[in-house]
């Protein structure tokens, strides 16, 4: 706790037309930790990642990495800082036009001095950790929803960034597709050690992985606290998501049954 | 095997465009890439009545060259004819400017002369007959009636 | 009243806000073309997709184009019993206006429209910013390649198109109809001018350019548009407007260009 956080956001604002989406967020990541944002759909959720990875600039409002301030950045700083990033989009977002181990070398072809003998090295090392080996050739449309998103991990590992983002890394796959993401999760995190930050909905699985939970609520988050603190807050808030999410059974000693 | 199929398929299409480019541009177009380059000539005229740029040259009715450009020099029109290579024109060939039928377009005729010698490239015609105009035509027949 | 108005002012604001973005998309693409590094296979891709696969269109209405030329020209030049200007007056017609905007909007509805929905599908599942998150510049990576493909593309088919109407023309005029031969050759020879083909070469230039222009940054700026948003139905709705605008602007242009170039 006493380190200090790789990304901040300082009282956020944000809307969209008419509509105030974000209302003042506040969050801290602790580096090296995971961090999992909840809360309802459509609250702005995935927006606050948007706004770290330079994607959305704030009404008002700071996005600080490593203390320094992303807003006001040109674009060739943005990039840089970005290198430190890694994403795992919703929909995995890989290219349709390209096979498998092209989408996985992209960001090493355009973005560093490699050979593509190194490059191959690289990227057939992080598909054999996601359990894709002999995939190489296949286009994404060729794969499973599981397989996509397992792609896009590997894609978002292959420059070993220091931050991870996950959106909604679970949505439209099965109770055993999700298990089997998190477990590579798990495994790629133990071994490789970087900043995770989770953006999810599937409430009483994604809480086992998390350090610390943020719940977002009304356009805020409500607080930051740990798995366990969370699922025993007193927070009237907290409390009714908690339960309206794990119902009642988990509100008050049944963790341990997740 | 996906990639030479897509650079065979470039090829052929830019290969295809550019000789249909070539054949719009060089054989419709007048643009002349490489042979015929043609020689300069200079003539004289009093009047030009309207012979335009790109006109023709000829003698006795076949093709040898086009008019380029027209200048203003001394209160005459100084003109730049430009001949196609293989034909060689006497020094005292006669250049004169003409219309083609009754009101059809002006064009330069070249009479041969008989001189030894040829005009060199850059050489100037020195005998040269100005357009006739048919206005002045009229009026003169129409004058001379009048005095009889 | 006011209701018309507010809608108008709205309306007014929309097309200022576009006419700006396709300013900034221009910006950007231009820079980014212009910034090493040159990769040349990635452009050579979207001339295979913009240039070779348009080849069968381009003949196709090339040759109907010129076949009908043929056929209307000597009827009316028959009239005048000036059949010996068929050649000249199909060449004309073809090089100067039919040829580049012929061409110009098949390319559009053929890959004007995949070029818009293929950059709308890459914004609403996110590969947009997937390109951006990976330090990737989408306007290097997306756009800069189909811009050189188009501009490069864009001449070559209407030269394909002229040359193929020619010979449609030649087709239906000499050797059907019965105009003379040699007429329609020497005719179309002397007068067609550099000056023609000059026209016609530069305004397919110009429509290449405002084909691409057009439908990829409406395709880019999807969820930005009237009617789009983040949907699939979005996609639909905005490539259908990116084709209609584009063929729109082209005509427009098409006026503009041949009165400065005339």
């Amino acid at each position: 706790m006493s380190t200090q956080p790789v990304i901040e956001l300082i009282d956020v604002w944000k809307s969209f037309g008419s509509q105030q989406v974000l209302k003042g967020v506040n969050l801290s990541v602790t580096e090296g930790k995971t961090t999992v944002i909840v809360g309802a759909s459509g609250q702005g959720k995935s927006l606050i990642v948007r706004h770290i990875l330079g994607l959305v600039k704030p009404d008002k409002g700071k996005v600080l990495f490593c203390g320094k301030e992303i807003t006001g950045v040109s674009k060739k700083e943005l990039m840089e800082i970005r290198m430190n990033f890694g994403v795992l989009f919703q929909n995995a977002a890989l290219f349709d036009s390209m096979t498998v181990y092209d989408n996985v070398a992209l960001p090493l072809r355009e973005r560093t001095r490699k050979t593509e003998r190194e490059i191959g090295k690289i990227v057939h090392e992080k598909l054999a950790i996601m359990d894709l080996g002999g995939n190489d050739d296949k286009y994404p449309a060729q794969l499973s929803g599981g397989m996509r998103k397992r792609v896009g991990l590997a894609r978002a590992l292959v420059l070993d960034p220091r931050i991870i983002f996950f959106d909604e890394p679970t949505t439209g796959l099965d109770a055993a597709k999700s298990r089997e993401l998190y477990r590579v999760f798990y495994q790629t995190q133990a071994r490789l050690g970087y900043t995770a930050v989770i953006v999810s909905h599937d409430v009483p699985k994604v809480l086992k992985l998390a350090d610390y939970v943020a719940l977002l609520h009304d356009g805020a988050i409500r607080d930051l606290l740990t798995p366990e603190e969370f699922q025993l807050s007193q927070d009237p808030v907290i409390r009714e998501y908690v339960e309206t999410t794990m119902g009642p059974l988990y509100s008050s000693k049944m963790e341990d049954a997740i | 095997m996906k990639k030479i199929n897509i650079e065979t398929g470039v090829g052929i299409f830019i290969i295809l465009g550019l000789l249909c480019l070539a054949y719009v541009s060089v054989k419709l177009g007048d643009v002349h890439l490489f042979g015929t380059r043609q020689y300069t000539l200079k003539a004289r005229f009093a009047n030009i009545s309207g012979l335009k740029e790109g006109a023709i040259v000829e003698i006795a009715g076949v093709t040898i060259g086009k008019v380029g450009k027209v200048h203003l020099n001394n209160y005459e029109a100084l003109v730049d004819l430009f001949i196609n290579p293989e034909v060689r024109l006497q020094e005292d060939s006669i250049a004169s400017v003409r219309t083609q039928g009754i009101i059809g377009d002006k064009f330069v005729r070249i009479k041969p002369g008989g001189s030894e010698k040829y005009l060199k490239p850059g050489g100037e015609v020195l005998e040269t007959e100005s357009a006739i105009e048919l206005e002045e035509l009229i009026g003169k027949y129409i004058f001379e009636k009048e005095k009889q | 009243m006011p209701d018309f108005l507010e809608k108008l002012g709205g309306n007014a604001l929309y097309y200022i806000n576009q006419t700006g973005r396709m300013g900034v998309f221009l910006f950007y693409s231009v820079i980014s073309i212009l910034r090493p590094p040159y990769k040349i296979f990635p452009a050579v891709r979207q001339i295979y997709v913009i240039g070779t696969l348009s080849i069968f269109v381009i003949i196709f209405t090339g040759a109907f184009t010129g076949m009908v030329l043929g056929l209307q020209g000597y009827h009316t030049l028959r009239k005048f019993g000036a059949e010996g200007l068929l050649g000249s007056a199909v060449a004309l017609s073809l090089i100067r206006e039919l040829g580049p905007v012929l061409a110009a909007l098949m390319v559009t509805g053929r890959a004007g429209s995949a070029i818009c929905a293929e950059i709308g599908i890459m914004r609403i599942s996110e590969q947009i910013d997937a390109l951006e998150c990976m330090a990737i510049d989408p306007h290097k990576f997306i756009v800069a390649p189909k811009f050189i493909a188009g501009i490069i593309s864009m001449p070559l088919l209407t030269a394909i198109f002229d040359v193929i109407g020619i010979l449609g023309g030649y087709v239906v005029g000499v050797k059907l109809l019965g105009a003379d031969e040699g007429a329609y050759f020497s005719s179309m020879y002397k007068d067609v001018d550099f000056q023609d083909v000059y026209m016609g070469f530069i305004k397919a230039v110009c429509f290449g350019f405002l084909i691409i222009l057009i439908t990829a940054s409406k395709g880019f700026y999807v969820h930005l548009e009237k009617g789009g948003g983040f949907g699939a139905e979005g996609v639909s709705y905005t490539t259908t407007s990116a084709v209609v605008m584009a063929s729109v602007t082209i005509l427009l242009f098409d006026y503009f260009l041949t009165s400065v170039l005339l």
